[in-house]
């Protein structure tokens, strides 16, 4: 690894820095390279990227990021799976929500290296064979939508809602997914979708 | 965003070592040039707007198998500093025994950002002041000290009317922070030269003349938990905001009291929304305590704490509307069924 590191004001170099960790449990990732004013432990070339292997909808995915990589922008950049949708990028509006593990996050705020080792469930992760996922009927059903771009976060969401316990009456529904904004105003038919599908999901 | 190494560190040893490598001398905390992540919903947003610009990121979250534990029992709760925001407020005694927690932590964001975000990240949220996150405006004297306040004489509906300075009148946006203020917490914090505590009063600074100094953690320090004393079964929170949900205090309050026979025996009061740092309004404390309630007592506690407040030209409405959040909050905690 070539160690372009030229001027260390504080004294601290990477070679050190990493002989320390060694005993302890740090995980250095081959990164881009620091550029700022403070010399600190990662000097790698800026232009490698990172090896990162993120588990989505059930199948291991080999890639190789820069380490600013969203799971988002992983997600429909490199693996080609443009359900998650980019509205805001900045956690505000909820269309790029994805599951990891079982809990439903803003896969624009999410890293994909801090994501390596999880279990990603997205849209295109929902359906089987040609059966539609219960909620994602349930949309369809109630026309739970007008333009669409909302809804697979809408969708990922409502799944979510509906397993935490906070799909038990419109208020509930209204207050645990306001979290996902729709342009066109399909909340009261949002509404309807959830409490179609809740039933089935907590079937199981 | 700007160029980063990451590192994912498994034990608080190597984090405080990986965070502490970077630290320098008198650099405020927010600049240092390493940072903590955890649910990273401050951090990634702030770095895209390029407000924030490490060079190191150190990933803290596999240090959550130690530093999660919700943990109520023998009259006092000890919180992890990586408990996700909802795992804490969906806690059965955590709502039983701390009610003015669970309803800040509730009421704060969205499901899937409190799913994401942690305490101890929450605490340490920054202002949401549009002039900050936004770098296209030259004057902010807590991304660039000296550069001035844009919101001074700017939009600052949304701006606060206690614990102002003339260099910044940014609010302080979060909710839980007002709950652990309230209760006397304890800041847990891992660093270099070992395990130290503060009180949390002590942890955020009010701006002054060094807005970009915002608490009194040191690069390279992590708060690992928060500790409080005693049960608050008898405490609500109370938030005004301009929609119903997933939105920031205009005024909130927390409140929390021991009250016996009808007579207020201890009374804590925090305020949110309306300050620049967390607000204990010690003043209407005094004014509650030894006293039975009434909507008089109310009004005189919440001109007390409101006393020193002071708008500007589009947020001197906080000062009505804060006065009647915590008068309102009041009557709910008096007249709550525990």
């Amino acid at each position: 690894m070539p160690d372009s590191s030229s001027s260390r004001p504080s004294g601290f170099d990477r070679r050190a820095f990493m002989a320390g960790a060694a005993g302890s449990a740090l995980v250095p990732i081959t990164a881009r390279a620091a550029t700022s004013d403070a010399s600190i432990a990662a000097s790698q070339d800026p232009s490698m990227p990172v090896d990162v292997t993120l588990r989505v909808n059930g199948k291991d995915k080999r890639l190789q990021l820069d380490a600013r990589t969203t799971v988002l922008d992983a997600l429909r950049e490199h693996l080609k799976l443009t359900g998650s949708k980019k509205g805001c990028d900045h956690g505000q509006c909820g269309a790029c929500t994805v599951l990891i593990g079982d809990r439903r996050v803003v896969s624009c705020l999410t890293l994909a290296l801090a994501a390596e080792g999880q279990e990603i469930t997205t849209i295109e992760g929902l359906a089987t064979d040609d059966r539609l996922h219960p909620m994602q009927q349930a949309f369809v059903d109630n026309d739970a939508f007008q333009c669409g771009y909302c809804t697979p976060g809408q969708i990922m969401s409502a799944i979510a809602c509906v397993k935490e316990g906070h799909a038990n009456s419109d208020a509930d529904i209204r207050e645990y997914m306001s979290g996902n904004i729709c342009r066109c105003a399909a909340y009261p038919n949002i509404v309807a979708a959830v409490k179609q599908a809740a039933p089935e999901i907590m079937k199981g | 965003m700007r160029p980063f190494s990451y590192q994912r560190v498994t034990d608080p040893d190597a984090a405080v070592q990986a965070l502490g490598a970077a630290a320098i001398a008198n650099n405020p905390l927010t600049k240092a040039a390493a940072q903590p992540l955890a649910g990273g919903t401050t951090l990634i947003d702030l770095m895209k707007l390029d407000v924030m610009r490490p060079s190191a990121i150190v990933d803290i979250n596999p240090l959550a198998s130690d530093w999660s534990a919700i943990e109520p029992g023998g009259g006092a709760l000890r919180l992890g500093a990586l408990a996700r925001m909802s795992d804490v407020a969906a806690h059965d005694e955590i709502q039983r025994s701390y009610p003015v927690i669970a309803d800040s932590l509730k009421l704060a964001a969205s499901a899937q950002l409190r799913n994401m975000a942690t305490l101890g990240g929450n605490v340490m949220q920054r202002t949401r002041c549009s002039y900050f996150r936004d770098v296209s405006y030259d004057n902010c004297n807590k991304r660039n000290p000296g550069s001035g306040c844009a919101a001074m004489d700017g939009v600052n509906r949304m701006h606060a009317v206690l614990g102002i300075s003339d260099q910044c009148i940014a609010t302080y946006p979060g909710d839980f922070a007002q709950a652990l203020i309230a209760l006397d917490a304890t800041v847990e914090i891992a660093g270099k030269s070992g395990r130290r505590s503060l009180p949390f009063a002590q942890l955020h600074k009010v701006p002054g003349n060094t807005p970009d100094i915002e608490t009194s953690l040191q690069p390279g320090e992590l708060i690992s938990a928060f500790a409080i004393a005693g049960r608050w079964p008898r405490s609500v929170y109370l938030k005004a905001r301009d929609r119903q949900s997933y939105e920031f205090a205009l005024s909130s309050a927390a409140i929390a009291l021991d009250v016996e026979n009808g007579t207020i025996r201890d009374a804590r009061v925090a305020l949110g929304g309306v300050a620049t740092v967390p607000w204990r309004a010690r003043e209407a404390e005094a004014l509650l305590k030894g006293q039975r309630f009434d909507e008089g007592l109310a009004q005189r506690a919440a001109d007390a704490a409101f006393a020193d407040a002071r708008g500007r030209r589009h947020n001197s409405f906080k000062i009505e509307l804060g006065k009647r959040v915590m008068a309102r909050a009041l009557q709910q905690a008096v007249t709550m069924e525990i």
